[in-house]
């Protein structure tokens, strides 16, 4: 079936100013996807999956412009001792990055694979992708796999003990950028990736994750602070047999950002936990979409998403659990939550269970809420300034998605933020 | 030390008069109790007191060492002396036990203009305090009240009172849910707090209460009024006769 003239126009429009990578053995990979793009068009705030989140401004050709925030604060994961990756947007960073390497891994930018004749990513580039079109079409993404700039390539062969940390500077304020990563988790291999910054005007970015038998891979990132930043962002994982995957995200501020995670647990017993903590106040669009397919016998999946929203701040959650017949003894359970601090602001849920299987323990459950008065008074009572009161229950809210978060240090690194946020944001 | 006024106070969302002229002084070192039949705005006062939203002042004035409690805040009421333990104890998932003692007390020490205690100093002084009233870590480093039994969630109030050690003390019905050992516990946590600066404010429906944390005065309150003032005598002839003869002598 053809889709729209107009749709293709737009299409056209959108892509006239960005060319494909010439690469030996990656130009397939990048064809099918230029191929995929086109038969799905862009997206249209009619389509069911973009109902809720306006795509106009990452249809638009141009990056609409985001002014630079520069929040004065030593970048979240300074402390940690870690490989930095910086890109400035979009462009890798010689001078600020770390050298690539590291034992039990190997690691190399897009850009520079392409280069050689033959590439371990061969098979990878684009695989989790095309399989995440089905059953619904995340035409970004497909855009990311054909058009990306460059990105990261790792490949994890056993305990990687420092974690990766892809830092994403924005110094141009209509910079347009597109990234593309790839990680492949051997048997057994551990790897934690952190992200952290703006990126850019308007930021493209894919994470293909492959995660073999045994292998475990944390993910913590978070979304830098300039107000008027644009994102869509996507992770795909396919997951082993008593495979672990965590990923967490920190939000806040951005006019607009879409995190969609589609996650397949393809081995007995593999976890999948993905969580996410917003923040917004003002004009702040967040859209967490996830889609999490259950395939194998006593996996169990965790999606934890919690927003704080005030001002005439937007949230979204669209989250799937898709068990299919053979996945018998599967847990899923899905959490999405907003604190709505005045009545200006919307929370806007999709959950969705779609269960094939009968031997299955799902559960979800969608809130939207204002703070509790009988515990604010209560705390007032005992001497705590109405502020501090506030900041308190809100955190204690927060504190589900932040608890997904396996490490202490990372965890009290994201607790910092946000406490520091919630100070200046106060009404 | 409390001074309370002809206070009089309505609802706020409606037209209802709940307390309508109360007069009432504690001094320090004193321990008043007011007891009365359901529903004679007893816990009302107490609210009103800490400054819980929902209420308007009409009339009258109450004050805490001279200072008017009703132009403050519920923070600053707390910062000047004021504790209520709460008859229903909030439960606040995700707020640690002890992130909010800590919280909660360096908020005071620093709107006093004194230094805030630091992490071990804190730790020392609750574990300690914490024993005395048989509340094991475990409670500590549970979320505020959530999953507490009635006497664990009463404890913890008294907890609290020790730990931010209040000038005046009003006790909300903390008698009800506790069963009689619980009871004890809480009464020996009240009066090991019991100290010439301290004034307490104890409402109850019982003088069960009363036979363990001993009143210097006693009095009645009925239909938004205190309609009867004795001794430690007062609470006996309740327990016996009820609120019927009192009401119907004052009548």
């Amino acid at each position: 079936m053809g889709i729209a003239e107009s749709r293709i126009s737009q299409l056209q429009d959108r892509v006239a100013g960005l060319s494909v990578p010439a690469s030996a053995w990656n130009a397939k990979n990048r064809a099918a996807a230029v191929e995929r793009l086109q038969s799905m068009g862009l997206p249209a705030p009619r389509d069911e999956y973009w109902r809720f989140t306006d795509p106009k401004s990452l249809n638009a050709i141009e990056a609409p412009k985001a002014a630079l925030f520069d929040p004065k604060e030593t970048d979240v994961f300074d402390t940690i001792d870690r490989l930095e990756i910086v890109f400035v947007d979009g462009v890798f960073d010689a001078t600020a990055s770390d050298e690539l390497s590291g034992s039990n891994m190997s690691i190399e930018r897009l850009s520079d694979a392409e280069g050689q004749d033959t590439h371990w990513t061969a098979d990878c580039y684009g695989a989790l992708e095309a399989i995440g079109q089905t059953p619904v079409q995340r035409p970004f993404a497909a855009l990311n796999t054909a058009y990306a700039t460059d990105g990261v390539l790792i490949h994890v062969t056993g305990k990687v003990e420092k974690p990766v940390n892809i830092s994403y500077r924005h110094a141009n304020e209509t910079s347009d950028a597109i990234l593309h990563h790839v990680i492949k988790l051997e048997e057994g291999a551990e790897l934690t990736l952190l992200e952290n910054g703006p990126a850019a005007a308007r930021f493209n970015k894919s994470c293909e994750v492959f995660v073999a038998d045994r292998a475990t891979f944390h993910h913590v990132r978070t979304q830098g602070r300039d107000h008027e930043r644009r994102a869509v962002t996507h992770i795909f994982a396919d997951l082993g047999t008593e495979s672990v995957f965590k990923s967490f995200t920190l939000t806040a501020n951005g006019a607009l950002t879409r995190n969609e995670c589609v996650l397949r647990l393809n081995g007995d017993d593999a976890t999948a936990h993905v969580a996410g903590a917003s923040v917004g106040d003002g004009d702040f669009h967040h859209d967490d979409t996830v889609f999490i397919t259950h395939d194998a016998v006593g996996c169990e999946s965790r999606q934890v998403f919690k927003k704080v929203l005030r001002n005439g701040a937007t949230g979204v959650f669209q989250g799937k659990i898709l068990v299919k017949p053979d996945a018998q003894k599967t847990d899923g359970y899905q959490i999405s939550q907003s604190l709505l601090l005045d009545d200006d602001s919307q929370f806007l849920a999709k959950p969705e269970l779609e269960i094939y299987a009968d031997d299955v323990a799902c559960s979800h459950g969608s809130t939207s809420g204002a703070l509790d008065e009988e515990a604010l008074f209560y705390l007032c009572s005992r001497g705590v300034p109405k502020d501090q009161a506030t900041d308190l229950l809100t955190l204690a809210f927060l504190a589900e998605a932040v608890d997904e978060i396996e490490s202490d240090t990372l965890s009290d690194l994201i607790v910092d933020k946000l406490e520091g946020w919630l100070e200046r944001h106060r009404p | 030390m409390l001074e309370i006024k002809n206070l009089q106070v309505s609802l706020a969302e409606e037209d209802k008069e709940i307390l309508k002229g109360v007069d009432l002084t504690v001094e320090a070192g004193k321990v008043h109790a007011i007891m009365g039949p359901n529903g004679s705005g007893k816990s009302t006062l107490s609210y009103v007191l800490s400054g819980k939203d929902g209420y308007e002042v009409t009339g009258g004035s109450a004050s805490l060492d001279g200072e008017d409690l009703l132009e403050l805040e519920p923070e600053e009421r707390a910062a000047a002396g004021l504790f209520l333990a709460f008859q229903y104890p909030v439960e606040i998932p995700g707020v640690g036990n002890m992130t909010f003692l800590r919280t909660a007390v360096n908020a005071q020490r620093k709107a006093r203009g004194e230094d805030e205690m630091s992490a071990a100093q804190f730790l020392k002084v609750v574990r300690e305090r914490a024993k005395t009233l048989k509340i094991d870590s475990d409670m500590l480093k549970r979320p505020v009240n959530v999953g507490f039994s009635g006497g664990e969630k009463k404890r913890n109030e008294i907890l609290q009172m020790a730990m931010l050690e209040p000038k005046m003390c009003i006790l909300d019905e903390t008698d009800s849910g506790l069963d009689v050992d619980a009871m004890k516990l809480v009464s020996e946590g009240v009066n090991a707090l019991r100290d010439e600066g301290r004034g307490f404010l104890v409402i109850t429906h019982y003088q069960r209460l009363l036979d363990h944390i001993k009143p210097d005065v006693v009095h009645i309150m009925a239909n938004g009024r205190i309609v009867k003032t004795g001794g430690p005598e007062l609470a006996l002839e309740v327990e016996q006769n009820g609120y019927a003869d009192i009401l119907a002598e004052v009548a």
